[in-house]
């Protein structure tokens, strides 16, 4: 088994975002254009000038088709992929293999997702025909369970677990504030947090991940090609991925204050990039918010912390823009929005805007001069069933 | 010889207090309180309750011959309900699986196959009894199934009540109906009933005495079930059978169970009977049957399954009369925002009938079990039968459900096997981590008139099963 990654082998040379939110006027062809327009505009290239594409989307459409069609492109391969609501990274991490498998030399992977049109709350699966035996309770719920389990293990009292969740959401809420992207731009009180009413367990509808509509893409090249593009590539480190198999649902030993699948990308992600200490070592982290104690648990999962100590750092602000480890500068689910093909590469594009120094001042990452590798992590599923996903990137090659 | 070798009943948990009713439909109710079964809950997934204490009553493996389920509620029209049942009991596919549906005497028709049947068979009475709102129907019905395993003496598990006598009196004439596709049915003034009754259950009645040689004196627990409370009051008057000697008939404690009724007080009353004493009941529906019943020694060595027919109508919990006709379909309250389940796939659902109708899981070599099974797994687990607890919980009011919000919980089962699994028979705030829960089979949605049924969690109230 090996698992030897394509460290400093491509490199990100342009990316596109759209803003994150309930898009009434536009839908995924839009939301695609302007992405991929971006990206475009950036790299000085033309869709003609991409060999190949990949498009994210959980939902919006089936087959490549729903990207070519609005783009009209002619004659190219595009396939569609589909991991969760880790889409968008799996559509980066297919480009960026087939770039540095010297198949294609310029790739371009595109995440979209339009929830809004649903009529629905919340982001809910296309229905697969089955058995009618499948759990049928919202994500927010699955993921709810972790409190309880986190503060029992932890000895941490429910005021307490209440209080760091909330604190998780005010320092998203504050970084999505200064995001003129993000879906959500109003800063939110711990105490104003703490007295919204419960959706699910112990969580309110505000430790909830925005819904949003939105695209996001990024035009990859072989390494030694990226400066024929940009003066500032960003180097891919690292990418991994692992599909959970569900047996920790039925395990009674998972005790729901952990995502072996995380902490098995992770790992893998540290090795191929060869970080010993991602704490120090990142400059930023985009985390899978999707619900303040997915966060808390992520930053163990991912080394940030050790076991049981999350919280604490947590409310000693290590996470927050100016501290330790900046986590979620641009806002993260929670604020940005969660257009779900979408998210993984919003994420790249704020290690895209931070490293290279184009982040507004007021967000700026306190690392920033002093450290040039970034985290991304994207998740889907739900505790103890779960696709996990890590990238590490860099704006230095070596 | 044939008669009784075990039986089990289900009387949902909820409650309606009668009282609450006139408040709300201007007219109807009374006193004491009625059994509601879950909206969770229909005809079919009551008798699953009621058969599986049946059959876990009885030591010996009962080899059913024959499965009847009656019931004038049925989940299906044009198809089998009882073939549910089938699957959930795990009856080997060489037992056959029929309906007795439609009237409250459907159940003592199958209940009379059964008795002059051979081998042993399963007789399931299942019923939701509903009413319009305000209507006496609605206050006097109650909500039940009652399971009675009926052979010969030479069954493997032994007789407990053997029967003496059978005899039955049948006239046609209209005391209540319902036109097919509607919810309530309508009845006759009651006095005209009342007459038609009265003279055909003393037909039956002294046929049946007659028939046994035995006098009124000789009768020890008399047993009348009837939706016509006046016609069952005149009865009694003339049968010569002490007031005394009357069984409850749990009318202010569960009400009128239709089709179930005469199977419930049938289990209740050997419940309480000893070696000898004689049981007699007597049906008033659309004509009159009544049946003797003699209690055999082995009664006194009987366990019933747990909680008994006592124990489970001692342990109801309120239901609101709003939540009560949200839950009957009379008063349709808005849904969470989201998308209603889908319909069940029939093929999908058969290639996991095991799974999805028993709650049968696998177990491995290094002793893990698996729920739903693996397939790297040799050994299927059957898990229905075993008690949980509660490892952690979660509150969820987001997600769809027909009666929200939906409580969910993690629960570990007894010798192995964890499920995530949602919670029924519980109020949010009585759930706590450790609760002991039992599985109990439920039907979890319906899509384009498609039930979908699995397995749901319940908190075992009263001690251990």
């Amino acid at each position: 088994m090996a698992s030897h990654g394509i460290k400093d082998r491509v490199a990100i040379v342009g990316m596109g975002c759209t803003r994150f939110a309930e898009h009434w006027d536009s839908g995924a062809d839009e939301l695609l254009l302007a992405a991929t327009g971006e990206a475009f505009a950036g790299a000085r290239l033309t869709k003609d000038q991409i060999d190949a594409y990949w498009l994210g989307t959980a939902q919006s459409g089936m087959s490549g088709i729903t990207l070519a069609r609005p783009l009209e492109l002619a004659d190219k391969p595009v396939t569609r992929v589909e991991n969760y609501c880790a889409t968008g990274s799996e559509a980066l991490r297919q480009a960026a293999y087939a770039v540095a498998s010297g198949a294609y030399d310029v790739a371009m992977a595109v995440g979209v997702e339009k929830v809004k049109d649903s009529g629905y709350q919340g982001l809910n699966a296309f229905p697969i025909p089955g058995d009618g035996t499948a759990r049928t309770v919202t994500a927010a719920a699955m993921f709810s369970m972790v409190v309880p389990a986190y503060g029992a293990k932890y000895g941490v009292s429910p005021e307490d677990m209440r209080m760091v969740l909330a604190r998780i959401a005010s320092k998203n809420h504050a970084n999505g504030a200064r995001n003129p992207k993000a879906q959500f731009r109003k800063e939110w009180s711990v105490e104003q947090l703490l007295a919204m009413p419960k959706v699910a367990g112990e969580l309110s509808v505000f430790d909830c991940a925005g819904v949003a509509d939105g695209a996001a893409a990024a035009i990859v090249v072989r390494a030694e090609d990226a400066h024929h593009y940009t003066d500032r590539p960003l180097y891919i480190k690292a990418l991994s991925l692992i599909a959970g198999n569900g047996l920790p649902l039925g395990d009674p030993a998972y005790d729901y204050t952990t995502f072996p699948e995380i902490v098995a990308a992770a790992h893998d992600a540290y090795r191929q990039a060869g970080l010993a200490d991602p704490r120090r070592e990142l400059a930023m982290a985009e985390v899978h918010d999707c619900f303040t104690p997915t966060e808390l648990v992520l930053l163990e999962d991912l080394g940030f912390c050790d076991r049981g100590k999350a919280w604490q750092d947590v409310l000693s602000g290590a996470f927050d823009l100016d501290g330790d480890l900046p986590v979620n500068p641009d806002g993260g689910l929670k604020s940005f929005g969660h257009p779900v093909g979408a998210s993984g590469l919003r994420m790249v594009y704020e290690a895209w805007l931070q490293l290279r120094g184009e982040a507004p001042a007021e967000r700026r990452i306190g690392t920033y001069g002093e450290r040039d590798l970034a985290l991304t992590h994207n998740l889907g599923g739900y505790p103890g069933e779960m696709v996990g996903f890590v990238s590490i990137l860099g704006t230095r090659p070596g | 010889m044939r008669g009784i070798v075990g039986w089990g009943v289900h009387v949902p948990y909820r409650r309606l207090d009668r009282a609450g009713i006139a408040a709300v439909a201007g007219t109807g109710g009374g006193k004491g309180s009625r059994s509601v079964a879950s909206y969770d809950e229909d005809s079919t997934t009551m008798g699953v309750a009621a058969a599986r204490a049946a059959l876990a009553s009885v030591d010996a493996a009962a080899d059913v011959r024959t499965l009847w389920f009656a019931t004038t509620a049925p989940a299906y029209q044009d198809r089998t309900n009882a073939t549910a049942l089938h699957a959930a009991l795990r009856l080997p596919r060489a037992t056959a699986a029929y309906d007795a549906v439609g009237a409250v005497r459907s159940a003592v028709g199958a209940l009379d196959a059964a008795l002059t049947g051979i081998g042993t068979h399963l007789v399931v009475a299942s019923d939701l009894r509903t009413g319009r709102p305000g209507s006496a129907d609605e206050a006097a019905g109650g909500d039940a199934a009652a399971a009675l395993l009926i052979g010969g003496d030479d069954a493997g598990p032994g007789l407990l009540a053997e029967l003496l006598g059978r005899t039955s009196a049948t006239e046609e004439f209209l005391d209540r109906w319902r036109a097919p596709g509607e919810q309530t049915s309508k009845t006759w003034e009651d006095r005209f009933g009342e007459t038609r009754y009265t003279s055909l259950g003393i037909d039956a009645w002294d046929a049946l005495l007659a028939a046994t040689g035995r006098g009124a004196d000789d009768i020890d627990v008399l047993l009348i079930a009837g939706t016509h409370a006046r016609a069952a009051a005149s009865v009694l008057k003339k049968t010569g059978v002490p007031a005394s000697r009357l069984h409850d008939p749990f009318r202010e404690t569960v009400g009128d169970s239709g089709a179930a009724q005469p199977a419930l007080l049938l289990a209740s009353a050997l419940e309480d009977a000893r070696p000898g004493q004689t049981i007699a009941l007597l049906v008033l529906a659309d004509g009159a049957d009544a049946f003797l019943w003699r209690a055999t020694e082995a009664l006194a060595g009987h366990r019933p399954a747990v909680p008994n027919v006592a124990e489970q109508i001692a342990q109801g919990g309120a239901v609101s009369y709003g939540r009560y006709l949200a839950w009957r379909g009379f008063l349709p309250v808005e849904p969470p925002r989201r998308p209603e389940p889908a319909r069940t796939s029939a093929s999908a659902a058969a290639r996991a009938t095991d799974w999805k109708f028993a709650l049968v899981g696998s177990a491995r070599a290094d002793g893990s079990v698996h729920l739903p099974p693996s397939a790297f797994d040799d050994a299927r687990h059957p898990a229905a039968e075993v008690e949980g607890t509660i490892v952690t919980f979660t509150v969820d009011r987001l997600a769809y459900s027909p009666s929200p919000p939906v409580v969910f919980a993690v629960v570990d089962f007894d010798g192995g096997g964890r499920l995530p699994i949602e919670l029924t028979d519980v109020d949010v705030g009585e759930v706590a981590i450790g609760m002991r829960v039992a599985a109990a089979f439920r039907r979890l949605s319906s899509a384009d008139g498609v039930h979908n049924y699995f397995w749901k969690a319940r908190p075992i109230r009263g001690g251990s099963r």
